[in-house]
């Protein structure tokens, strides 16, 4: 019981409940309609929690590689921009712009896509490990150049395909289910395996803590960074692919467009710490659910879209003062003045 | 004598001089490029920039960093141009728009020194909110009528240089002003030192009895400051405000600084290398104007230049440590 209450799945797991359980009851209060409704159409489920799951599975996806990274006190800001080049390669080859003798087979598309991703991890990899260049800056340049890069390869115009097994990446469903959850699943189950089954968790968590003690007690720090950076590129590229099959097309300038910022939110919100240690996956995939839970249920209740941007801000603030243990000493304090006051 | 090279003005010099290659090179090889209107012309459509960059220096001087800068100077674009358009007068919404944007500083300061909480965390929360108050106060494009903005926006002085003329508008002044003032404040105040010593060693700097905390809430104050104060020059470049104007202008003004020499770490850099690196930024877009390319070959070279004064900043940092040793 004890290790149930301390592990960090649980504070994300009960935020997202309690999240789900407002909107539902102020949805019944406001519409007369239940939010959770789910409905079969076509053998399909179709309703909100169902759309959660569908567009939740994409921020799922990169915040397992994001965690990665933070859980060794860096950061990735490039993904969004990888994002985008994996879906204007992805699309192009699709669409039989480049690599023609392809003949637009998706599944070499995705396969090379994915390689591209894990380039682009390698390259930030490079930085960060051998020459020692801090992680916010050495991603940087790969924020920067990404989306001319993918402009190059699409050759500055928006590619837009036309292939029903492309669609069927963020379209499909399979027993009911649409195929993006799958894939995060597929992914978390992955990330999980490699994390507990080898020693790279606990490299991971011992990087995050002290790098320089974690090499003189002997573990490749920067071997382990070139792993962690590639990985989160792939999970990029992958996170782009399922956004491009989901609008049928890539656009290189808005493709993933502030995803760096949506996936440090995701494992910020699930409680990984940002200055590296320790780390859960599951907890950031349910942190990355509550990031697409909150744009959806803007959505339902019909307020701007734009106004997103300040819940989450909102969210993240109250996130950190928690975590922050000055704030909560403050707040006590604050609240045991009053209470002695009114005593 | 020589002065002994360091990280800081290798750098600089790297910069300046790469800044005349590129003028020189650009003149040799287009029409009309090598003229003073030139020069002039990357002042007056960068004059935000070099605001935003010199307050960003003051922030990287201490080892933090701001990305909020970007959403602050698009709020502050907005939201003037809302209330002016509301009849307000001039007078009264530049010192608001001006304490708003420095007031947004000063909180996000005021939570990363106190609460202990990441500057990038807290800074992301800022660009969320306050990109997203621009969509609160409108969602359309307004334009700017007011007469006094108007005036300010279109004075300029003009020059007869070689039988071209050269234009520079006022606005512009702001900006050099800001500079200097900020160059000033960095190299002959108490507080200029303070910043230096805090963003090079903060143990030492409060064992020196230095206040840190003031120091560190105060950068962020003028980072805030200086972003709403480039978003008043750019509501007069544009003489609009829009609520998704200068996405990502953030890291334009963190890579002019890296570009300028100064360290992401914190303790090394000047204002006027962040200017430099400004420039630099902008002579490369108007060589790919010239060029008659696709403005994304901007973004890649500055990414490569990025990565050329990265690696620069980190032999020079390497080979130091290796001295010491």
């Amino acid at each position: 019981m004890k290790k149930f209450k301390n592990s960090l799945e649980i504070r994300p797991f009960l935020a997202l409940i309690v999240i789900l359980l407002a909107c539902e009851v102020l949805y019944r209060v406001m519409f007369g309609d239940s939010f959770f409704k789910i409905t079969m159409v076509d053998g399909h489920f179709y309703g909100r929690l169902i759309d959660i799951l569908r567009n939740g599975s994409k921020y799922v996806i990169l915040a397992i590689g994001m965690t990665m990274v933070l859980a060794t006190a860096g950061t990735d800001i490039s993904v969004g921009s990888v994002m985008a080049i994996a879906a204007s390669v992805a699309c192009s080859i699709v669409d039989e712009r480049i690599l023609p003798s392809l003949h637009g087979n998706v599944f070499a598309a995705v396969l090379i896509a994915l390689l591209v991703g894990a380039l682009c991890g390698a390259w930030n990899g490079f930085l960060v490990a051998k020459l020692n260049v801090q992680p916010i800056v050495a991603t940087m340049i790969l924020l920067t150049a990404g989306r001319g890069i993918a402009q190059l390869v699409s050759d500055g115009k928006i590619v837009t395909i036309n292939s029903d097994a492309y669609y069927f990446i963020n379209g499909g469903y399979f027993l009911g289910l649409p195929i993006p959850f799958y894939i995060a699943l597929f992914v978390l189950v992955i990330a999980i395996i490699l994390t507990k089954r080898t020693a790279l968790g606990m490299a991971i968590e011992s990087i995050g803590i002290n790098s320089e003690s974690s090499r003189l007690s002997g573990i490749l720090v920067s071997k382990n960074l070139w792993v962690i950076y590639i990985f989160c590129g792939i999970m990029a590229a992958l996170t782009g692919i399922v956004e491009s099959a989901g609008i049928k097309g890539a656009d290189c300038n808005n493709c993933g467009l502030l995803y760096e910022m949506d996936g440090i939110l995701a494992v910020a919100l699930g409680g990984t710490a940002l200055n590296g240690g320790r780390f859960s996956f599951v907890s950031s995939a349910l942190g990355a659910l509550i990031v697409q839970t909150i744009s959806t249920v803007i959505y339902a209740f019909g307020v701007t879209p734009e106004l997103t941007k300040v819940f989450k801000a909102l969210i993240v603030v109250i996130i950190c003062l928690a975590q922050s243990p000055i704030f909560m000493a403050k707040l006590k304090g604050i609240f045991s003045k009053k209470g002695s006051v009114a005593a | 004598m020589m002065k002994k090279l360091t990280i800081g003005n290798v750098s600089l010099l790297i910069a300046i001089c790469l800044f005349i290659a590129m003028f020189v090179g650009g003149s040799i090889k287009y029409d009309r490029f090598g003229s003073v209107s030139t020069i002039f012309n990357l002042f007056n459509d960068n004059a935000y920039l070099i605001i935003v960059a010199t307050g960003m220096t003051f922030v990287l001087l201490t080892g933090g960093i701001d990305i909020s800068v970007a959403s602050n100077l698009a709020f502050t674009c907005v939201l003037s141009a809302f209330l002016l358009d509301k009849r307000w007068s001039a007078l009264v919404v530049i010192p608001l728009v001006l304490f708003i944007g420095t007031f947004a500083g000063f909180l996000m300061g005021y939570c990363i020194q106190v609460f202990k909480i990441q500057p990038f965390i807290i800074t992301l929360a800022g660009l969320f909110f306050l990109r997203g108050m621009c969509a609160v106060v409108s969602t359309v494009s307004i334009p700017i009528n007011n007469a006094f903005y108007k005036s300010l926006a279109l004075s300029k002085i003009s020059f007869q240089i070689g039988g071209s003329r050269a234009k520079l508008y006022y606005y512009v002044f702001i900006a050099l002003a800001v500079v200097l003032i900020a160059w000033f404040v960095l190299k002959y105040t108490k507080f200029g030192r303070y910043v230096y010593a805090v963003g090079s060693n903060e143990v030492s700097a409060e064992l020196m009895g230095i206040d840190v905390k003031k120091v560190k809430i105060a950068v962020y104050a003028i980072s805030g400051f200086s972003a709403s104060l480039g978003g008043f020059v750019f509501s007069l470049y544009t003489l609009a405000g829009y609520s998704l104007q200068n996405m990502g202008l953030e890291l334009d003004a963190i890579s002019s600084a890296v570009i300028g020499g100064t360290l992401l770490t914190g303790g090394v850099g000047t204002v006027i290398g962040s200017m430099f690196g400004v420039l630099i930024q902008g002579i490369i877009q108007t060589i790919v104007t010239y060029q008659n390319l696709n403005t994304w070959w901007t973004k890649v070279t500055i990414a490569a230049l990025l990565c050329f004064f990265i690696v620069i900043q980190r032999i020079i940092a390497i080979r130091a440590e290796k001295k010491k040793a």
